[in-house]
């Protein structure tokens, strides 16, 4: 398989009056078409500040990335990224919502107008298209933002903590949904998140970074004996607890004490 | 109600509840007033007060015919109504424009903030001599006026607006590539419309603080030169009436922003 992304040798030292303080130092690694990729680490290491490089938004300070061998300066457009929270505009309708990326990048047309509410039918919102997003429920509200994102058709989605903010059981639910349309769209996926097990249900390879500065500490294959996967099904895999302790103990995390 | 058959008869009895308490808010509201003019009338006909120095409503009502039959009643208001609208159209439209500028330039905020700090803290009715100087005695003087009280406040209130604005918001905008015109239009400017509006409701006020002000400076028409005159010649009843009048129009006009609030902002709500 083909690389999608690759992240060379990438840095990062961060500039403040107190001093120099190192992000990140010496990222490597590489993502296959069609994969999904966890990144977990301990709070503080840098894990989304890697994502906004990856995407072009912020200019790192040494090494490179490329995607599809192209080297990323400035935004790029094969880039699709999910935050935290949906930030659906409450003052846009679902259907303006989904449109935003497009308006943004002034390619509204009569294509993709039909593209969007043929995405909208097929994930279940079109009869909410004229709703406003605060009729909608937290899971509605994520697929919504998930379908904002697939709009700009992004080859590589970036999932920055993309379900922290809902409730646990939604989170289970939203994870499968997710999961699935990523899957069905075919994309390359990239989740950084803090949750060891969410990182190892949704994902082919997961990598644990450091402490700050941090780095690459070790890539797990996620490798899990189950029928059909998804994120649910993952969870009840014999292996999972393996990953799960294996990650648990890389991430050396022990409560400090002031 | 179409539904009514299928209300449960707690629900019914809530409903009669809270339909009961708006009704007697209102009655309380209205009987206040009432009394108030009645006890007003009364005192100065059993010459408790004197009517000379409190006018009474009765006398208001007169003034007011008395203005009508002259044809001036509705020059006066026009003319102050006039004042007030422009001034807090203006106020808000140029305040929201300057925080923009200032938010765009972020070299320009920090070098004009001190002066902002003292701007808005100088009471701006000390420049009203300023003004008349500068600009002539007339509706124009009187609404750079209403401008100097209303629009450091307006800036200040939609810079804060911006700034309240979650920055993730703007991130997810830059992940589509929206340059900063795209960040304005698409997310500050709609996200800060209930700002905008709120600044519109303080300006209400301030505006009838500066036209009135403005006016008992240099005007020779409006309700603030009828209070002024009328103070000057003792005529307390054209004082009261005016006063009245402007507290009228002042609730209408802050309704009307109100109203302006429900259009623009409504479809939170649902």
């Amino acid at each position: 398989m083909k690389d999608v992304v690759e992240v060379h040798n990438v840095g990062m030292k961060y500039q403040s009056l107190d001093g120099e303080i190192t992000a990140l130092t010496d990222i490597n690694f590489a993502v296959r078409d069609g994969e999904f990729i966890s990144i977990v680490g301990p709070s503080g290491c840098g894990k989304s500040t890697l994502l906004s490089i990856i995407s072009g938004l912020l200019p790192s300070t040494s090494g490179s990335v490329f995607l599809r061998g192209e080297k990323v300066s400035g935004v790029s457009r094969k880039i699709g990224y999910m935050l935290q929270k949906d930030h659906l505009f409450d003052w846009r309708t679902i259907f303006q919502n989904v449109m935003l990326g497009l308006e943004i990048r002034k390619a509204v047309t009569p294509e993709v107008t039909e593209r969007a509410v043929e995405l909208l039918k097929t994930y279940g919102l079109y009869e909410f298209r004229n709703k406003y997003p605060s009729q909608l429920s937290g899971g509605m509200r994520q697929r919504v933002a998930l379908i904002r994102t697939l709009m700009t058709d992004p080859e590589i989605l970036l999932l920055d903590e993309a379900f922290a903010a809902l409730d646990y059981q939604t989170r289970l639910a939203v994870n499968d949904d997710i999961y699935a349309i990523i899957k069905q769209e075919n994309k390359t996926a990239i989740l950084v998140t803090h949750d060891i097990a969410e990182s190892i249900s949704m994902a082919d390879r997961v990598i644990v970074l450091s402490k700050r500065p941090g780095t690459v500490k070790k890539i797990y294959d996620i490798d899990l004996t189950c029928t059909e996967r998804t994120p649910m099904s993952s969870r009840e895999a014999p292996e999972f607890r393996y990953f799960f302790l294996g990650i648990w103990k890389e991430l050396d995390v022990h409560v400090e004490l002031a | 109600m179409s539904n009514s058959l299928r209300l449960s008869p707690e629900h019914k009895a809530f409903l009669h509840q809270v339909r009961l308490s708006k009704i007697r808010i209102r009655l309380t509201q209205l009987l206040i007033l009432v009394t108030a003019f009645a006890l007003w009338e009364f005192c100065a006909d059993a010459k408790i007060v004197d009517p000379f120095i409190t006018s009474q409503p009765s006398r208001v009502l007169k003034t007011i015919i008395s203005l009508y039959e002259q044809g001036v009643l509705f020059y006066h208001i026009g003319i102050t109504c006039l004042e007030t609208v422009v001034g807090f159209l203006l106020g808000t439209l140029l305040g929201t424009l300057i925080a923009i500028i200032l938010w765009w330039s972020e070299f320009l905020s920090k070098v004009l903030e001190p002066y902002l700090v003292i701007l808005n803290s100088l009471p701006k009715i000390a420049l009203g001599p300023v003004f008349i100087v500068w600009i002539g005695a007339g509706p124009a003087a009187i609404i750079v006026m209403t401008l100097a009280i209303s629009l450091i406040v307006t800036v200040l209130e939609v810079v804060n607006g911006f700034l309240a604005i979650d920055q993730e918001k703007i991130k997810l905008v830059q992940t589509f590539g929206a340059r900063k015109l795209q960040i304005l239009t698409k997310v500050l400017l709609p996200a800060s419309l209930p700002t905008i509006i709120n600044a519109l409701k303080i300006n209400v006020g301030l505006s009838w603080v500066g036209v009135i002000v403005g006016e008992f400076l240099v005007s020779k028409a409006g309700l603030g030169y009828l209070i002024v005159y009328g103070g000057q010649v003792f005529k307390l009843d054209l004082v009261m009436t005016s006063v009245i009048i402007l507290g009228v129009a002042a609730f209408v006009m802050y309704q009307g922003v109100v109203l302006l609030e429900m259009l623009l902002v409504r479809r939170k709500a649902h």
